[in-house]
């Protein structure tokens, strides 16, 4: 058992120094390779605590509008699982990076093959959304082998039975979906509904929670940390802000700054 | 692959549904008024006698073309909006690549009371006008999809996020034996209505079974369902025919079973998929709306890698010309997808009697022929 990766990940989240970690998602080669590898250090040096880095997918189910067209740019642009692990390395040198891709990338080359290359670029996590309990023991084996935390998710609508099982597997962190639904901005929060679901979140697992789904705003995030969470992820607003802009990396920056000081 | 690979679902599917067998049990006695009622099952067996003369063998068509909608699909598309209504949901969707899915959702829907919306890629509903007019007049509402190459693959992506966005309110009614696990057993529960059908039928005209039951493969829905009432005859071949779509040389195919390689994960569920290296998946080519399809049920990857039944694959030029054939021969206009399967055992000689199943209709199918056959 190799703990490497869970050890980084639970000192980021003791020392995040804020009332909740907070964990920008980035999809790795877009707008294109360079340009998020750029746009990834400066959401380091803005005040993230970790990094999750998309590996794009042709076909991501879990994904909503925004997330889906940034990973079909960056497959256009040249972005290969080597190329975006290459990303992964070098950010991985100033922040723990939590690698986030679906089932069919991982088992592609192999399952050992694919979590041994995560270690070799010093990625502490993996999360792969359609990666179902049922299914996962053979990754969560390899992960535990190569020092990788594998990092599962719940959702709303999972049932107690299932909550016991996924929060006993979970290592680095418990993924909360706050909503039934893909990535993407949302205007409102979930409220008392989110609340109780951090909770029985805590009660299931070891490990921190984190949530993410639909958070894009400095308040979203304060109202998650308020509700329970120990970490929260934004997605969908900063992969628009890489594209959108003349200079993704200063507004990705500028944005992790302002939900840093929400959190502060 | 293992058995226990078929079970791949999205996490954020948190969704209780019931088995295969089970979810057929629970609604059994009111299909089975509907499918025969207002389905108008079952479906003729029928001896093609040109084209059995062509091949030199008895062909036996499983005329599912005479199902209510024009194909197999409304077999399980009234299955599934039985379920939703049992599970107390107001609304369906559906993908639909040719348009026959979607025409049998919207179909059921209609009939039962419930909310339709059909997501259908651009390219498809270009090509195949027909069908989402009669959605339209069905009262169904089409979603058109515009990522990718605009079929089926995105369709059914599109399908899944809304579904797991609106699972308290929503039941997808998937449309092939593909997707998370129950799926692909519900759906073959549900189809395998017309293989059933179809053994009897041939047991009590002939007294005997076919050499070949020989079917379409896009998803693979009619194959999965006409192939389950065989699996345990192990003298009975199972041919699926896949679309080789420009040559399977080319690349630019239909055929993840035939070309073998490594499983990947689609749409929830492990199998035959096109893919990279990497992973990716790949675009499927076909003339076939409906066996344009880069993924396939799992169950079949399990009778491929079992050594049950065979794949096998053929152009879009060879169904083409099947269509028209059967057409002139039979006074039969087959889906395309369906002349695929036809073609197949024109064309390969095997056994001394062939049942095929005739999956649906070529209605659909006359503007995107005629544009590439001259005719008359």
């Amino acid at each position: 058992m190799n703990i490497a990766g869970e050890e980084r990940i639970a000192a980021a989240f003791a020392g995040s120094g804020k009332r909740a970690a907070l964990m920008p998602y980035l999809m790795g080669g877009f707008p294109d390779l360079e340009g998020s590898l750029r746009i990834g250090a400066a959401a380091a040096a803005a005040g993230a605590d970790m990094i999750e880095l998309g590996i794009p997918f042709s076909d991501p189910l879990a994904d909503g509008p925004v997330i889906h067209a940034a990973a079909t740019r960056a497959l256009a642009a040249g972005a290969t699982v080597e190329r975006v692990l290459e990303v992964a390395a070098a950010l991985a040198a100033q922040i723990p990076v939590i690698v986030m891709t679906y089932a069919n990338i991982v088992i592609a080359r192999g399952v050992d093959v694919f979590l041994d290359r995560l270690a070799q670029a010093g990625v502490s996590g993996l999360i792969v959304p359609d990666l179902p309990f049922e299914e996962g023991a053979q990754t969560a084996e390899a992960a535990a082998a190569a020092g990788i935390a594998l990092v599962p998710l719940i959702a709303p609508t999972t049932t107690a039975e299932r909550l016991e099982l996924i929060g006993a597997r979970a290592r680095g962190f418990l993924y909360v979906v706050s909503v039934t639904g893909t990535t993407g901005e949302r205007s409102q929060s979930g409220g008392d509904a989110v609340r109780a679901l951090l909770e029985r979140a805590h009660s299931a697992t070891a490990v921190p929670v984190a949530l993410g789904f639909g958070i894009s705003t400095p308040d979203q995030a304060a109202a998650a940390a308020d509700a329970g969470a120990d970490g929260v992820i934004v997605g969908s607003r900063l992969v628009r802000a890489a594209g959108e802009e003349s200079d993704g990396a200063a507004a990705v920056g500028g944005l992790v700054a302002e939900l840093a000081a929400a959190l502060a | 692959m293992s058995r226990a690979a078929f079970a791949s679902a999205l996490v954020v599917f948190a969704v209780v549904a019931p088995s295969g067998a089970a979810a057929r049990a629970g609604v059994a006695q009111p299909l089975a008024v509907l499918l025969r009622d207002f389905a108008g099952r079952p479906t003729p067996l029928y001896e093609a006698r040109r084209l059995s003369e062509r091949a030199g063998r008895p062909v036996f068509l499983k005329r599912e073309d005479l199902n209510h909608t024009g194909s197999h699909k409304l077999n399980n598309a009234l299955g599934q909006a039985l379920l939703a209504k049992r599970m107390g949901k107001p609304r369906a969707i559906a993908e639909t690549g040719a348009g026959q899915h979607g025409v049998a959702a919207a179909t059921a829907c209609a009939l039962l009371g419930l909310e339709c919306v059909v997501f259908m890629g651009e390219e498809d509903i270009r090509r195949q006008q027909p069908n989402v007019q009669r959605m339209h007049l069905l009262g169904a509402r089409v979603e058109p999809v515009t990522a990718g190459k605009r079929t089926l693959k995105e369709a059914s992506s599109a399908a899944i996020r809304d579904w797991v966005a609106n699972v308290e309110t929503t039941h997808y009614i998937i449309g092939s034996a593909v997707g998370p696990a129950p799926y692909p057993a519900i759906v073959r529960e549900l189809q395998r209505t017309l293989g059933d059908e179809a053994r009897a039928q041939l047991l009590d005209r002939t007294g005997r079974l076919p050499s070949r039951v020989i079917a379409c493969v896009g998803g693979g829905s009619n194959s999965i369902g006409i192939f389950a009432a065989f699996i345990d005859d192990p003298d009975v071949e199972l041919i699926g025919v896949e679309a080789a779509g420009e040559g399977i040389e080319t690349g630019r195919h239909g055929a993840p079973l035939t070309v073998g390689g490594r499983a990947g994960v689609l749409h929830g569920s492990m199998s035959a998929v096109l893919a990279d290296e990497d992973g990716q998946i790949l675009e499927a080519h076909s003339v076939s709306a409906g066996l344009d399809y880069p993924g396939s049920g799992p169950e079949h990857a399990y009778l491929r890698d079992s050594g049950r039944a065979r794949y096998v694959a053929v152009t879009d030029e060879q169904a083409l010309d099947t269509f028209v054939a059967v057409a002139a021969l039979e006074g039969i206009i087959p889906a395309l997808e369906s002349s695929h399967a036809i073609a197949w055992a024109l064309e390969n000689a095997g056994g001394d009697m062939d049942l095929i199943c005739l999956s649906g209709r070529g209605d659909k199918d006359l503007a995107e022929v005629l544009a590439l056959r001259a005719i008359g």
